[in-house]
């Protein structure tokens, strides 16, 4: 036999526990805790996504090279996700000087040419 | 010819079951990686827009049904139980368990989707949220709201056509598991099929409070 068997009642904690964490996320979204609100969501569904990592999917008891997999996979979306986000919220911390947006960003538009029209509108 | 050779469940080009076993559960993980990029696109689409238009993503998130949404989760972690379970009784040769057990997991995952269609999306429909086809809101931020929606039924969407792929998997496993196919030296098809329906499950796991809790309800 191959793989850990895991005792039922392991799975029948972490079920319920499980569902306890769903009851809760679900009560706190009905306290006021201003930004906080999200924060706690989040944290709870971390929680909720390691239990089901660890136990229903054994990576407990999984050869190292399977937690490599899912580490790698977490650094890749937290690359996506914190480079995606840098550039969206940094994006007018440097205004464009004075002169460049009149010459560069709004070239005379030669009549008749709809598509360059439109894209210089889109700017 | 060593006796593990013997085996009619072991592939020739694995030393050994155990090694066999690891290599499958590893290219499950290697798609689950892959799967994770596919669902953080939408989410790090998902970050940026909620926080430039927040005021329209909470109204939108304020017109869902948190009760359904809840007992939604409750019914996809009932499953991934059922799921677990059913590769527990797999790898201990116990045929009727699995059996059994799939047919639970099966059951639940329809229920989801079956929930999902006609108590939520129809409604939505109902109600004038589908951007595209009647998308008719009249309070504030209605662009943004629109936005909300767009995202909301491509993100529960997509989890739903993983959710109905997982159960055609599972219908075949249960054919399998019917005619005796699985045993302890033979249940990584389970295995491989359980990860997956779990990974299915994590990114509920997160859709839920992303959808339907932000901003909070108080």
């Amino acid at each position: 036999m191959q793989g850990h068997v895991v005792p039922k009642k392991t799975y029948f904690a972490i079920f319920g526990v499980l569902l306890a964490l769903t009851i809760l996320t679900t009560g706190m979204a009905y306290v006021n805790l201003g930004q906080w609100n999200t924060i706690v969501a989040l944290i709870i569904a971390c929680c909720k996504a390691t239990l089901v990592v660890l136990f229903f999917m054994h990576l407990r008891w999984s050869p190292s090279v399977m937690r490599v997999v899912l580490l790698s996979a977490l650094l890749w979306l937290a690359i996506l996700i914190s480079l995606t986000t840098t550039d969206f919220f940094s994006r007018d911390w440097i205004p464009i000087p004075e002169g460049w947006e009149s010459s560069m960003l709004r070239p005379p538009t030669p009549p008749g040419n709809l598509l360059q029209r439109a894209s210089c509108q889109a700017i | 010819m060593s006796d593990s050779h013997a085996s009619s469940a072991l592939a020739h080009q694995f030393e050994d079951l155990e090694q066999q076993h690891e290599a499958a559960s590893l290219g499950m993980w290697i798609f689950l990686a892959t799967e994770v990029m596919f669902f953080g696109g939408i989410f790090a689409g998902y970050a940026i827009y909620r926080n430039l238009y927040l005021p329209g993503f909470e109204a939108g998130s304020h017109m869902l049904n948190v009760t359904i949404g809840a007992v939604n989760t409750a019914v996809l972690i009932c499953s991934s139980l059922t799921m677990a379970l059913a590769v527990r009784a797999a790898q201990m040769g116990k045929r009727n368990a699995l059996v059994t057990f799939l047919i639970l997991t099966i059951a639940l995952g329809l229920a989801f989707v079956i929930i999902k269609l006609t108590l939520e999306w129809r409604h939505d429909y109902l109600e004038g949220f589908a951007p595209g086809l009647n998308f008719t809101f009249a309070g504030a931020n209605a662009k943004s709201v629109e936005l909300f929606f767009c995202f909301y039924f491509i993100m529960t969407g997509v989890h739903a056509l993983h959710m109905v792929i997982g159960v055609g998997v599972l219908g075949v496993l249960l054919i399998q598991a019917w005619k005796g196919h699985f045993g302890p030296d033979h249940f990584n098809a389970v295995e491989g099929a359980g990860l997956y329906w779990h990974f299915v499950d994590i990114v509920w796991i997160f859709l839920f409070p992303l959808l339907y809790l932000i901003g909070g309800r108080y």
